[in-house]
């Protein structure tokens, strides 16, 4: 019973939150400056992890994707090939790692501390409603700096890419930037975008959840930032793959 | 003037276990009530519950006519101005100074200039015995000063009620006694609602002017502070007396072999009834009532030396009104 009860009755709890922070999105007075500081600090811990991440990931793909096209003998697609692979799949789940692991988890350790200080109770109290001040800034903040690393991290990957394509395995310079739109379109980067926006609300509506139910003490902070991170990876290659999936429906491919 | 919490058959649990059941109480408008516990009875919960922050399972919470229970969320959140809380650690906001704490309430619900603001802020924080304190962080302080810090948050609106949870724990005696005198001079100054939770029971046989005891996930007694300092009930006794004999065992209850084993022995007599703590300048509380003015009423005899001093043989009590008496 309560096998079966329990995890429905915290995926219940979970929407029903998700829908009370879109009901508190137009109400006034908007926390500007939360908002800010939210953004400043999830950009502060995620940039750098991106940027050292992406480099590596981007010289994966191009390795793989060299050795493969001259296997295939299409040594000329090797550039249309690793901007596709970076931009639709790489740089949004690169993005979702680092929002769930750094942004997420800071988040619900933050709002878990405060939850278990009683500041979320005293703001209750005193007629604040937390979701509308504490957590609609960081959801917000969370899906900005989302989109915004996202393009981050294709430049950079596809700048690694052509460093080790180039570089490294002696591919030409010009087959591989000339073959850069032979597969790729706009529409990738929009679904890509899209992916990342999506990835940054969830993680951030994630923490926000475990840390607003955080309880039992120090202990309890640390296991609902455990399963925050858990719990959001999870969502993210779920939401990665259906995503994907509607796409190839949707956006007609280049032949 | 304060209001009155009218609670009627109030019941929680959480999953299967029962934290208590059927409470039913009236908190008079105006007067301190002091809701006393053995560790682990749900205290706590209680005034979370009154606050609508916890929903109970059962019964309801009427405070000017609303119910807190059925309340729809914003509603509710109007319903709050009315209170002002002190959780345990005062629940700061950590990451503002006190000053910005005190302010939050005024800035937020207030359409007050920051001139204003500033006054009311300096007045609170001097009440509390805060002044000079503004700019440090809660992080930077101890203990009592965060629990006065929140406390001075908690009065900033003007509260009609004051929930208090837990005012001495983590405090030392001589500041235990210090807030407790504060309770009874804002008592005097702001007619609001008290409602203290504690187990502390210094601050219960001399601070209140209502007693309630939650035991065994029930209200045991609730009632003005001589009907329960004069009962012979054996969870009251041994309560209010801090004694082992009696059915409470260090694990919430004792059971039937040890309570047998003391059946024999004789419980020591009741200790006199200590004077209620006075206002720091004499002043008369509204609610105050004559020594000894309930045990007359109803027939009941309290126990010898009643109502000649201020600790009645328990250390660490406020002994202004002996010195009063002797000069």
């Amino acid at each position: 019973m309560n096998l079966l009860t329990g995890p429905l009755k915290q995926a219940g709890a979970f929407f029903a939150m998700a829908l009370d922070v879109l009901r508190a999105l137009p109400k006034r007075p908007f926390q500007t400056k939360e908002f800010i500081q939210q953004c400043w600090f999830i950009a502060s811990v995620t940039i750098v992890p991106t940027a050292l991440v992406s480099i590596p990931f981007g010289a994966v793909i191009a390795l793989q994707l060299g050795t493969l096209t001259r296997q295939l003998g299409a040594q000329s697609f090797t550039g249309a090939a690793s901007v596709l692979a970076v931009v639709r799949e790489a740089s949004p789940i690169v993005t979702a790692l680092l929002i769930a692991g750094a942004g997420g988890s800071a988040i619900c350790a933050d709002l878990g501390s405060r939850k278990i200080r009683e500041e979320l109770d005293a703001m209750e109290v005193l007629g604040i409603s937390p979701i509308q001040r504490l957590v609609v800034p960081r959801v917000l903040a969370a899906m900005l700096v989302a989109v915004l690393l996202n393009g981050l991290v294709s430049v950079v990957g596809v700048a690694g890419g052509y460093f080790f394509n180039v570089v490294i395995q002696g591919g030409t310079p010009g087959a591989y930037l000339a073959s850069f739109t032979a597969l790729a379109q706009l529409a990738d980067l929009w679904t890509s975008e899209i992916k990342a926006l999506l990835f940054g609300a969830v993680a951030a509506l994630v923490a926000s959840y475990k840390g607003l139910t955080a309880g039992g003490g120090p202990k309890g902070v640390g296991d609902a930032v455990n399963q925050s991170v858990v719990i959001t990876f999870m969502f993210l290659f779920v939401i990665n793959f259906v995503v994907s999936a509607i796409y190839f429906q949707v956006v007609p491919q280049k032949v | 003037m304060g209001v009155a919490i009218d609670v009627q058959g109030l019941t929680k649990s959480f999953g299967s276990q029962q934290i208590w059941n059927d409470v039913t109480l009236t908190l008079p408008p105006g007067e301190i009530s002091v809701m006393l516990g053995p560790s682990g009875t749900g205290k706590s919960v209680f005034l979370k519950t009154l606050v609508g922050l916890l929903k109970p399972d059962k019964g309801s919470i009427i405070i000017n006519g609303d119910d807190l229970v059925t309340l729809k969320e914003a509603d509710l959140y109007e319903v709050r101005k009315l209170f002002g809380v002190l959780f345990q650690d005062g629940a700061l906001f950590g990451s503002m100074s006190l000053y910005d704490n005190v302010a939050f309430p005024l800035r937020e619900h207030t359409k007050k200039s920051e001139s204003d603001i500033r006054n009311i802020v300096l007045e609170k924080m001097d009440l509390v015995g805060l002044s000079g304190a503004e700019d440090k962080l809660p992080g930077e302080i101890s203990g009592g000063m965060r629990k006065r810090a929140g406390l001075a948050r908690a009065l900033v609106l003007d509260p009609e009620i004051l929930l208090i949870d837990e005012p001495d724990s983590g405090l030392d005696p001589v500041r235990t006694s210090y807030i407790n005198q504060l309770f009874i001079d804002l008592n005097a100054q702001i007619d609001a609602t008290f409602l203290i939770v504690t187990h502390d029971i210094n601050t219960a046989r001399t601070v209140p002017d209502n007693i309630g005891l939650l035991y065994h996930r029930h209200l045991a007694m609730f009632g003005p502070r001589e009907m329960l300092l004069s009962s012979e009930e054996p969870v009251v006794r041994q309560f209010l007396n801090a004694q082992t004999i009696g059915p409470i065992g260090m694990s919430e209850e004792k059971d039937a072999d040890e309570l047998a084993a003391e059946s024999g022995q004789e419980l020591p007599p009741l200790p006199p009834i200590p004077l209620q703590l006075g206002t720091s300048d004499g002043t008369p509380r509204r609610a105050e009532k004559a020594p000894g003015e309930w045990c007359r009423e109803n027939g009941v005899t309290p126990p010898p030396g009643s109502f000649e001093s201020g600790n009645a043989g328990v250390p660490g009590v406020n002994q202004s009104r002996d010195e009063a008496a002797t000069r």
